[in-house]
């Protein structure tokens, strides 16, 4: 990682693989999405309604993935020092959070038609809103840090701190009971059809190279930022 | 219970948002690499 901590080798990497992540994620998000839509089978329970689950659980992943990689990077940046760290933690947060509110708003529309109410307190539900406060916290605690001129060892320190709220998520459905089904792919295996499960991967598989994709596009945003903030003190210097 | 308005605003919902977020990032990238740039061939 740390090959990487030079902006510009990093910089010659990002240019090429932006361009191909977007564009490669797009690809396998279309084939995910047409493919859940019009070639995966309807439920035997929850009938046509379970096409959302090809929205819903990438959006659910990248949101619980975002912070989890807030969390890494912000170690990199408390224990390294990584250059790169912080820059790389707070692009990650905007569409972390974005994730989060469409893995909501996606569960919502789902569960009107599956259990006849758009929200339920249960653990699930609501740890993943309280993800979605964590992150707005982070992006408010970030902006707030950057304006007074400080390293961002705080908002890492909030980075750590809230990836507590993760492990509460993925078991919040074995601690409690709740209205939302149990994990249905795991490490060992899956217990979704072939025929269901494919659409599914290329969705969340599509939906990742994306993600990576505006990940590289904001920090790039903040290398050119930070490069001009500097000349722009230089020359008033 | 029609189940495909649910489906589709859920589909609509995904798309605009992370196109909107990708057009945005994109355009704040651009901005962001052509004003170094113009500095950096002012010198």
């Amino acid at each position: 990682m740390h090959i990487y901590a030079n902006p510009a080798r990093f910089l010659r990497l990002a240019r090429p693989l932006t361009a191909w992540l977007g564009w490669s994620g797009g690809v396998l998000i279309a084939l995910g999405l047409l493919g859940g839509l019009f070639l995966a089978p309807e439920d035997y329970l929850q009938g046509d309604s379970v096409r959302i689950m090809y929205v819903h659980v990438p959006a659910a992943w990248l949101g619980m993935g975002g912070w989890t990689g807030i969390a890494v990077a912000s170690l990199m940046q408390l224990v390294w020092r990584h250059p790169l760290a912080a820059t790389a933690a707070r692009a990650v947060a905007v569409p972390g959070a974005l994730f989060t509110a469409l893995c909501l708003v996606t569960g919502s529309l789902w569960g009107r038609p599956t259990w006849g109410t758009y929200w339920e307190w249960d653990g699930r539900m609501t740890s993943m809103l309280v993800l979605l406060f964590l992150y707005i916290g982070y992006i408010a605690l970030g902006d707030a840090d950057r304006q007074r001129g400080g390293e961002g060892r705080i908002t890492a320190i909030f980075g750590l701190v809230g990836a507590i709220n993760i492990p509460i998520i993925k078991y919040s459905v074995e601690w409690w009971n709740t209205l939302h089904q149990g994990q249905s792919i795991g490490v060992g295996g899956s217990s979704i059809d072939n025929t269901m499960l494919w659409p599914l991967l290329l969705s969340a598989l599509g939906f990742s190279l994306w993600f990576g994709s505006i990940v590289l596009m904001r920090m790039r945003a903040a290398l050119a930022r930070q490069k001009l903030e500097a000349r722009l003190r230089r020359l008033a210097a | 219970m029609n189940h495909w308005p649910f489906i589709i605003a859920a589909y609509a919902a995904t798309i605009l948002a992370t196109s909107g977020l990708t057009l945005w990032s994109w355009s704040a990238m651009r901005r962001a690499e052509r004003e170094a740039d113009a500095l950096r061939q002012s010198k």
